[in-house]
């Protein structure tokens, strides 16, 4: 009876078959998409916890405070428009990222050293 | 953002199957099968969904909490739920789809939402049961999908579990108390216990064999564990917090087996699981119109942040211009 459904969805099951995915093209103009970065506490980075959108820089200050640190999860929020990120491609991985491949001696274990000499 | 690989097909399709045979995250502007992209679209549109509507039975007893703590209690929970839906349509976002988009499908019932929401909330003791129960069944099926293939979807489940283990423990400890109390809220509990036990175990969907689905997900690691396997784990849990609490759970056939070492149960009614999901369940269309009502009241508001924002680029331009 029940092949189309799932348990698919953490709160609980959800039809599998006959669901409309979307195109990403909204019918209305919609508010622009912003990152959310997180300084955890005091000496650690800003670190990524996700996006949403907002009208303008401010609000989008407010609204990832009130969506990303309801616990205390920071101490500081940095937001961008997603637009103004620019990305390596996944296209480029291998000749982007290449020149670092090849140069074993930027690390210290390149380096043998007897044993013997200490602190080093 | 699009894909701007341009490997060759199969040399995509490869790298993909080795990042998920590695037990590696997909992430958002790798190459993946358009059949995995979409599977993840519904999955978490349709629980992004869930969380949005889960407010609505909840928020039904916010102004009549029976204290201030109850109520903060209470306010704080509901305001999660709204976060786990904005953790998650950020999420879908990376996958190419838009959550303005993702709300008018809802709306519009081209996409769906947990069964367990189109019941209604009839007495306060269906608050602390839904916390110990709905929250809890949510838990099992969630902690799985931390680890799920698609890097975006897991950090977003690692937040919800986080802050789902308070809804549990709020629900209990609100049973605990009516439990503690007289006769009258006594009976209260276990009759929200009596509606609230099968829709939860329909939570997990319908047994193993009834669902060719699973298979392609587990592959993929989207989904860890079979629906059987997640409904089991629950069962098991259950038990022994429905003891602590004096109430019997409705199922005759609920037995400890000492072979299996795991308890018996009894079938959910899936005909009654279909139908609610379909539309007939006891509070779907008021869901969808209360839905449809916030959204389309909500428009002017948008529209005005929008404007002003607007406006006030224009005067920034203008200053710049002139200084
Ligand atoms: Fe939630
Ligand atoms: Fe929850």
């Amino acid at each position: 009876m029940s092949e189309d459904f799932t348990a698919e969805g953490g709160h609980g099951a959800v039809p599998t078959e006959g669901v409309e995915t979307g195109q990403g093209k909204p019918a209305r103009r919609t508010w622009p998409l912003y990152e959310v970065f997180v300084r955890g506490k005091r000496g650690l980075n800003h670190v990524h916890v996700g996006s949403l959108h907002a009208a303008d820089d401010e609000m989008a200050l407010h609204n990832a405070r009130d969506v990303y640190t309801r616990r205390n999860e920071g101490v500081s929020i940095w937001v961008v428009k997603a637009d103004h990120i620019t990305a390596s491609s996944p296209a480029e991985k291998d000749p982007f990222f290449a020149p670092a491949g090849d140069k074993v001696y930027r690390h210290p274990t390149f380096y043998a050293i007897p044993e013997e000499v200490p602190h080093l | 953002m699009t894909v701007t690989d341009e490997r060759p097909h199969h040399a995509l399709e490869e790298g993909f199957d080795a990042t998920i045979a590695a037990d590696q995250r997909i992430e958002p502007r790798d190459w993946m099968p358009e059949a995995y992209r979409k599977t993840l679209i519904r999955q978490i549109a349709q629980h992004a969904h869930s969380e949005i509507i889960g407010m609505q039975p909840e928020g039904n007893w916010i102004l009549r909490a029976p204290s201030l703590r109850r109520k903060a209690i209470l306010l704080a929970k509901v305001q999660d739920e709204a976060g786990h839906g904005m953790y998650l349509y950020a999420a879908a976002e990376t996958l190419g789809v838009d959550r303005e988009e993702l709300t008018e499908k809802l709306i519009e019932s081209k996409q769906k939402y947990s069964s367990i929401f189109n019941y209604p909330t009839l007495t306060y003791a269906d608050i602390g049961v839904i916390g110990w129960l709905v929250d809890g069944a949510a838990i099992c099926n969630q902690v799985p999908l931390c680890r799920c293939s698609y890097g975006p979807y897991a950090r977003a489940m690692i937040r919800i579990c986080k802050e789902e283990s308070f809804h549990q423990r709020q629900g209990f400890e609100l049973l605990l108390a009516m439990v503690n109390g007289t006769d009258a809220q006594r009976e209260m509990v276990q009759e929200s216990v009596n509606r609230w036990w099968w829709p939860s175990l329909m939570m997990f969907g319908p047994p193993d064999d009834d669902s060719p689905n699973s298979a392609q997900s587990m592959a993929w690691g989207i989904k860890r564990h079979t629906n059987d396997e997640l409904r089991q784990r629950f069962v098991d849990m259950s038990v022994p917090q429905a003891a602590a609490l004096g109430v019997t759970l409705p199922d005759p056939d609920l037995v400890w087996n000492d072979e299996r070492q795991a308890h018996d149960y009894g079938e959910p009614d899936w005909a009654e699981f279909k139908a609610v999901i379909a539309g007939s369940g006891p509070a779907n269309a008021q869901r969808i119109a209360h839905r449809r009502r916030a959204h389309e009241n909500g428009a002017w508001v948008r529209e005005a942040a929008q404007a002003f924002a607007d406006k006030q680029q224009a005067a920034d331009k203008h200053a710049g211009a002139t200084a």
